[in-house]
């Protein structure tokens, strides 16, 4: 309820504020007038950038986690620390990346540094849950697997891999909603230019960044509010394509 | 009950020599010692938790899965042991098939369930595999209940019909020997006596092993018995092993005896 409150709330504040001019052009004087779009692309950008690098890497660990060294030392050791790590705030990812990616690698505040950054801070999250479902799938199909001449890898990427997708899958839109939605590990990173990016290397202001600048700062409320509720509306839209994505796959099995 | 007094002279498919399995500290089976003939039918018989599955699952080496345990003496398949350090898992299970308790039906359509084998081994035409999935699936006869809806989700089938599709993936693969175990305890009367009619067929062809609760199942479709117990140390033996016919109208051992007219157990 207090959810679909807020919601509403927000959609009624802006409806009139998004328009076509709103999503297509670049904001000018600070963000009073224009639109958004360099703020979107940012977004997307970031985000992209963090999911492609974090779910190799996090699915990797949750099967060498789950099928390798079930219930050894260096599976507790890397359980906890990935524990851990989903407990820091994320403000603590933002000083680290600014530490590490833009003075030490000397990324500078741009759409790489934001990337990797993120990226950090989605892994123990997308490990934890994908081992989760990794960890659901019966083992009886494991042992069914085996038993029809399977290697281990085999039975791992045919079977088990299917049959975990839909848990690894809410994960990672999981994910994708803490990268969208991030602000301070983002300001520190990724800086918060308000032009155009030109590579990834280019400095760039994401859209709940630009929410809370236009905000906090007292700019202008009615773009504020417009950032929001498309911020909203866009990881509403993640969601429902990534389903829509992930049932066509399952409905073949089920 | 078949004509079990030919079964003796049939070649000698599995060979188990003198093989105890320990799960870490744990001695589950001792000092089991027995030929299986080939295309014949043999029934592992016992009280709950003798070791049966054990016994069974040590033929395609299904207890390797299980972390410390170990296997000690040997298992021969044509006369090539089976625990031999050179061994290779992936190929002995290819030619010793397993169909479990329950239907495992993979989520998957139809016809990748029975050809997950087969592409395992790296078969890819599709011509081959529909091929494979289409004599599998004869096999069992199912073939024409579902030739129409191979892409269809194979959980969508009756559980009998499941178990069928079980027995049709095991089959696919290839394989001289078929491990059951308690395979028909899932399901209702009518698919039992389908999948034994199955089971019969099938022994021409194959040699079936099956765990089994049901004594009357073993008397209808098996030529040898074989009767496990646990002894006084919980070590499961291999208390008796003879055609099924003679166990059944003469057992020579008391505990035998007891079991079978149901004194315990």
């Amino acid at each position: 309820m207090v959810l679909v409150a807020i919601i509403v709330y927000i959609l009624i504040k802006v409806l009139p504020e998004i328009g076509w001019t709103f999503l297509s052009q670049s904001p000018s004087d600070m963000g009073r007038g224009g639109g958004i779009l360099p703020t979107i692309v940012g977004t997307l950008l970031v985000t992209l950038l963090a999911v492609v690098i974090a779910t190799p890497f996090g699915i990797g660990t949750a099967f060498y986690l789950a099928e390798y060294t079930r219930g050894g030392i260096l599976t507790r050791i890397i359980r906890f620390s990935a524990d851990s790590l989903a407990a820091i705030p994320s403000i603590v990812y933002g000083l680290f990346g600014f530490i590490f990616f833009v003075t030490q690698l000397g990324l500078g505040l741009s759409i790489l540094s934001g990337g990797l950054t993120l990226a950090f801070m989605i892994l123990p999250t997308l490990i934890r849950t994908a081992e989760e479902a990794i960890l659901t799938v019966p083992q009886s199909y494991r042992e069914v697997s085996f038993s029809l001449g399977a290697t281990k890898w085999q039975t791992i990427i045919k079977v088990v891999f299917p049959s975990a997708m839909r848990g690894i899958v809410n994960g990672l839109i999981l994910s994708v909603g803490r990268c969208i939605a991030e602000t301070a590990a983002v300001v520190l990173t990724a800086g918060s230019a308000l032009h155009m990016p030109k590579s990834v290397f280019s400095s760039v202001r994401t859209m709940a960044v630009h929410f809370y600048t236009l905000a906090s700062e007292g700019i202008s409320m009615p773009k504020a509010y417009g950032t929001a509720a498309l911020l909203i509306i866009l990881i509403f839209l993640i969601n429902v394509v990534t389903n829509i994505l992930v049932n066509r796959m399952a409905a073949k099995g089920r | 009950m078949r004509d079990n007094l030919k079964i003796p002279r049939r070649k000698v498919k599995l060979k188990t020599d003198a093989a105890d399995l320990y799960y870490g500290s744990h001695h589950a089976l001792g000092g089991i010692t027995f030929d299986i003939y080939e295309r014949s039918i043999t029934a592992i018989i016992g009280p709950s938790g003798c070791g049966k599955s054990t016994l069974l699952r040590l033929y395609n080496r299904m207890n390797d899965l299980i972390p410390g345990v170990r296997v000690e003496g040997e298992v021969y398949l044509d006369g090539v042991p089976l625990y031999d350090r050179a061994a290779d898992v992936v190929s002995l299970r290819q030619k010793v098939g397993m169909v479990f308790q329950k239907p495992n039906v993979f989520p998957m359509s139809i016809f990748d369930n029975i050809v997950i084998g087969p592409r395992h081994q790296g078969i890819r035409k599709k011509r081959d595999l529909e091929e494979i999935a289409r004599k599998s699936l004869e096999a069992v006869s199912l073939w024409d209940e579902v030739k129409d809806e191979l892409k269809k989700s194979g959980l969508s089938l009756s559980p009998g019909a499941q178990q069928r599709l079980c027995i049709a993936r095991a089959l696919a693969v290839a394989p001289e020997v078929i491990l059951m175990d308690e395979s028909c305890s899932a399901l209702d009367p009518e698919s039992t006596m389908k999948i034994e009619e199955l089971m019969l067929e099938l022994a021409k062809k194959y040699t079936i092993l099956i765990v089994t609760h049901n004594m009357e199942q073993a008397v209808r479709v098996s030529d040898m018995s074989a009767f496990m117990m646990i002894d006084e140390r919980k070590i499961g033996r291999l208390v008796e092993y003879a055609p099924t016919s003679e166990m059944f109208s003469n057992p020579k051992d008391k505990r035998t005896e007891d079991y079978i007219t149901g004194r315990f157990g």
